[in-house]
């Protein structure tokens, strides 16, 4: 069977004369479909969705809008043009050339590094895939399935690395990337934060804002890499990665929108009416942003790693934006500032800064995550209302590394159990506040129609207005 | 009662189940299962944390004790799950920053030790019917291999990112050197293209090929995993012979106690002399007939003789290999009424199928094994009121060299040799062969001459002429003689006699163990000096720090 690659499968990698290439994905892209019906959106397959493709990397071919049948849309493989003369930017290979194939000696590690990002993306389809059923809107279902469809490809690019870089290993590698389930106990997917259930709007809305931006960080750090496809591939992913996060900024900050008109007509701040009234009470908001952030924070790996030291000393990793960093980008006499445990408190120590990598990440991650947090209070205080929302300590409620060992505050302060015991509540998710927050979900699909916890969007996608009838169930 | 403490930097090996810190030992009928979970912070010598269930030498020690304790304290176990209390991390091996922070000798005492360990686990399934299974439940990494190496199974959790590994070539720039390099082939079998394979990939190989590469024996899915180890755990236990309804004997602390002079025991005597670097290690016969039936032995039980001497025997020979490096030469004496020693090898040899007195028998001849790879030179000295007899004459056989005090004017009044059935067989070298045979390289002439001494004591001239010993000055002679031995052997290269000692111990033909303790350890010791590994910018030294290796690329 003859198959109409460029057609089918968008592409500036020259699919078309790449004989190894095809032959991968002609066993690999039947089974994407496969895991699409089987694991992609619930009940969605035959819903025409007004989405956008990439049909190029030109200012004009990565947002091409249309109607179109999920299981139908063109997963596309695209890099960044090739940046002439492109060196390797750190580590002890800083000023080499940069690689075009994938040094041997970096193979075992690049292909990791390759598979853990890769996991992701469909993960979180998977952990989202019940969602459309309780929609708030057509409007809020198109996003969910817009964000969907492009971690499918972002999947696609991991794998379009696999098969074209890492032989044998990568079919391999890019096969248990589809046969990985997220909360599978037999067959997790890698990172634990992507084996826990999205259940609620509200949650898909915090894992996008702080989740994906997550996957923001890791991928302007891939997008630095000494190895050019995947850091061309990285930046390309970038493009789409934004929107996901304008779905979670915008998403909560509607919730919040909504919160704040109810208050005000109600002219209330006591929970159990605004609760009655239907939306979200704003310190349940605050306790959902705790564990979100918080589950985050553990995303970015240990604060002293090894791994980390030898991914940027290798030049398989960089930091974010690297090349604007003011130093030797060498590090290998340089600290970075540490947390740990002493004395009951925390305690900031020098660690190498080759091994504190994750952490610079993590305090990257940190000032780019508040600034979002900073635009929901604009809302609260426009609204006149005397609450504000706030990022807890990065060493709250973390799960990995040394301060998993202590019971740490929002405020960064080291409490006792029977503290944590005591005010736990007060700082994470109840099953009360869980319970209460499902309640409220319930499918809204009528064009123009929202569901009563969230604000309609100030403005539509593509410039269309926000009754337009974003998905169409035939 | 109390025990005075050891100066701060001496390391004993003494623990108890009530103190592990890494360890847990829990008994469900005939299944024991040992769980390791590392306490981060344990490490025996300050500097380095034990992340990702790693070990160092006190996790070893625990570990020995815990197999120490099942072999004796519950004789009902019949299989013994190996497995971790961590989620997703089996074992991953020795802890490289301790490594990178030791010294030579305590990177070579430590492999041996944990060598001796696992050798011990296969000591115990091929003699004492103890059949061990790894239930790897994570990550299996290196050492953490190596230890599953051991056992009689392999059993891998199948949840798509657990893989077995040896990633000590690729990662580390030294071998896989606790038994890993060699296991593969000689007992797992795996093709050595396979191997080579494996032993360069630092991700490792997961559940399926590692099956087909025969690197483990089965696999299962997480929710099935717990009943497969429990299923064939149980059906391992089957084929055991270690008794239903025995009662364990309680392994009581080894009494000891350390001063200036050396190390002191009941029925083992240590006195260092570290001018003239020697130790003289006397061990004493029972001081009565010791018990003779089965009932009366259990009941003596820890105080048995064969096992309080094995115990304190073993004890010394740990004690002054970790802290007494400088000591090159051991004196090997013993005193006492040669009878007695008979008899209990009588005994031993009488009640052999009981399950206790089999786990004293494993308990000398894994002893005695250890003397044999021990980087000291080894002298016996056979003078008046010693008694090498029986067991104890494997001693003067384990010897580089020994010398019987002869008085042709008074023969009657020489100390005397005595063999017994426990020197044919009883307790084998990790050669496989028992040191008479070893000693004259199966020969069937010199071993059947010694076998008809049986029973009979031997004077000076009579052990010479079977060849029993070395060399046997007079009483004019024997001091200057002795003396002048031992201050020659102490003025040589201590490597080159290391070196020279492990050639000729072991003699023709080859083992799993020996290529373990020679082909193995020599290498591995061999890099372990070179800068490619411990070098400022070797792979062992920089591991971790993100820096990349800088290797002297020729072939040596």
């Amino acid at each position: 069977m003859s198959i109409d690659y460029n057609q089918k499968i968008p592409n500036n990698v020259g699919l078309s004369d790449n004989k190894t290439l095809q032959r991968a994905l002609e066993h690999w892209q039947p089974e994407f479909i496969n895991w699409w019906q089987d694991m992609g959106p619930d009940g969605s397959q035959n819903f025409d969705v007004y989405l956008r493709t990439a049909v190029s990397v030109d200012p004009g071919g990565w947002a091409h809008f249309d109607y179109v049948k999920m299981p139908d849309y063109r997963w596309g493989i695209f890099l960044n043009p090739a940046e002439e003369g492109r060196k390797v930017n750190f580590g002890a290979h800083k000023g080499e050339a940069a690689w075009q194939e994938v040094p041997g000696e970096y193979r075992s590690n690049l292909r990791r590094l390759i598979v853990t990002q890769g996991d992701t993306e469909p993960a979180s389809v998977e952990q989202q895939r019940h969602l459309g059923l309780t929609c708030p809107s057509l409007y809020d279902m198109r996003n969910l399935f817009q964000v969907n469809v492009e971690e499918g490809r972002h999947l696609w690019a991991m794998v379009y690395l696999l098969h074209a870089y890492f032989g044998r290993d990568g079919r391999e590698e890019a096969e248990a990337l589809l046969e990985r389930r997220s909360g599978d106990a037999d067959n997790p997917r890698i990172l634990g934060a992507f084996n826990e259930r999205t259940p609620d709007w509200l949650s898909f809305f915090m894992f996008t804002y702080f989740t994906d931006r997550d996957g923001k960080y890791q991928l302007c750090s891939l997008a630095e890499s000494g190895f050019d496809p995947l850091a061309r591939t990285c930046k390309f992913m970038l493009t789409e990665e934004a929107h996901h996060m304008f779905v979670g900024e915008s998403g909560v900050g509607r919730v919040i929108q909504r919160t704040c008109d109810v208050m005000n007509q109600l002219k209330t701040d006591d929970v159990a009416k605004i609760r009655a009234a239907g939306v979200i009470d704003l310190p349940t908001i605050q306790r959902y942003l705790n564990f979100h952030f918080s589950v985050t924070m553990d995303l970015f790996g240990a604060d002293v790693s090894s791994n980390a030291a030898t991914f940027y000393n290798t030049g398989l990793k960089g930091r974010y934006e690297e090349t604007k960093q003011d130093d030797d980008h060498l590090l290998s006499d340089a600290n970075y500032p540490v947390l740990e445990i002493a004395d009951g408190k925390l305690a900031t120590i020098q660690a190498p800064y080759l091994n504190a990598i994750n952490e610079k990440l993590r305090d990257d991650y940190v000032v780019d995550a508040k600034t979002g947090i900073e635009r929901w209070n604009k809302i609260i205080q426009k609204a006149g209302i005397p609450f504000k929302l706030s990022a807890p300590h990065k060493a709250f409620n973390r799960k990995i590394g040394p301060l998993s060992a202590a019971k740490i505050s929002p405020t960064g302060n080291v409490v006792s159990e029977a503290e944590w015991t005591h005010h736990h509540l007060e700082w994470l998710p109840s099953v009360e506040d869980r319970a209460f927050v499902s309640s409220l979900m319930g499918r809204v699909d009528q064009p123009g129609k929202y569901a009563n916890w969230i604000a309609p969007p100030s403005r539509g996608i593509n410039n269309q207005a926000i009754d337009f009838e974003y998905v169409r169930f035939n | 009662m109390t025990y005075p403490e050891a100066p701060p930097q001496t390391i004993t090996y003494d623990t108890h189940p009530d103190q592990y810190k890494h360890w847990r030992l829990t008994f469900d009928g005939p299944v024991a299962t040992l769980s390791l979970d590392i306490n981060e912070d344990g490490g025996i010598k300050p500097g380095y944390k034990l992340k990702l269930n790693s070990y160092d030498l006190g996790v070893d020690i625990e570990f020995h004790d815990a197999l120490q304790r099942i072999r004796f304290e519950h004789p009902e176990v019949r299989s013994v799950v190996m497995t971790s209390g961590k989620e997703r991390i089996f074992c991953s091996g020795a802890n490289i920053f301790m490594l990178g922070l030791s010294t030579h000798a305590w990177k070579v005492n430590f492999c041996k030790f944990t060598n001796e360990t696992r050798n011990g686990i296969e000591d115990s399934s091929r003699h004492s019917g103890l059949k061990f299974i790894a239930a790897c439940n994570g990550t299996t990494a290196g050492g953490g291999y190596e230890m599953a190496l051991a056992c009689d199974e392999i059993i891998l959790i199948d949840d798509r990112s657990s893989a077995v590994s040896l990633p000590e070539v690729p990662l580390l720039g030294v071998l896989p050197g606790t038994g890993g390099l060699t296991r593969v082939t000689d007992k797992r079998r795996v093709r050595r293209d396979h191997a080579d394979i494996f032993c360069t990939l630092t991700e490792g190989i997961r559940a399926q090929r590692a099956k087909e590469w025969r690197l483990i024996d089965d696999y299962a899915k997480p929710q099935q995993f717990a009943e497969k180890v429990q299923q064939r755990a149980e059906q391992l236990a089957e084929l055991s012979d270690r008794p239903k309804d025995a009662q364990g004997i309680a392994l009581t602390p080894v009494k000891r106690t350390i001063d200036d002079v050396g190390y002191h025991y009941e029925t083992v005597d240590v006195v260092i002399d570290r001018t003239a670097r020697k130790a003289t290690i006397n061990v004493s016969a029972p001081i009565a007939k010791v018990a003779d039936s089965v009932d009366a032995i259990v009941a003596d039980g820890a105080a048995w003789w064969p096992l309080k001497m094995a115990r304190e025997l073993d004890d010394a020979i740990l004690m002054l290999r970790t802290n007494d490096l400088e000591i090159g030469t051991w004196i090997l004496k013993t005193t006492g009424d040669a009878q007695f020693v008979l008899d209990a090898d009588a005994s031993m040899v009488k009640h052999q199928q009981h399950w206790f007195v089999r786990e004293v028998i494993g308990m000398l001849r894994r002893t005695l094994a250890r003397l044999d790879v021990t980087s000291r030179t080894l002298i016996a000295l056979v003078e008046q009121g010693t008694c090498f007899a029986g067991t104890l004459a494997e001693l003067l056989l384990a010897a580089d060299r020994s010398y019987m005090l002869s008085l042709p004017d008074t023969p009657e009044q020489e100390a005397k040799v005595a063999l017994s059935e426990m020197n044919f067989g009883s307790y084998p070298m990790i050669n496989g062969r028992y040191r008479i045979a070893a000693r004259f390289y199966d020969e069937e002439g010199p071993i059947a001459a010694a076998r008809n001494a049986i029973g009979k004591t031997l004077g000076a001239a009579e052990a010479s002429e079977l060849g029993l010993v070395t060399g046997t000055p007079d009483d004019l002679d024997w001091e200057d003689e002795i003396r002048i031995v031992l201050e020659e052997r102490a003025s040589l290269s201590p490597d080159a006699l290391t070196a020279m000692e492990a050639n000729l111990r072991f003699g023709p033909g080859e083992t799993m163990e020996t290529r373990v303790f020679g082909r193995l350890s020599a290498w591995q010791n061999w890099i372990f000096i070179r800068p490619n590994a411990v070098g400022e910018t070797g792979a062992l030294k920089i591991f971790g720090s993100g820096n990349k290796a800088k290797f002297n690329w020729e072939r040596v």
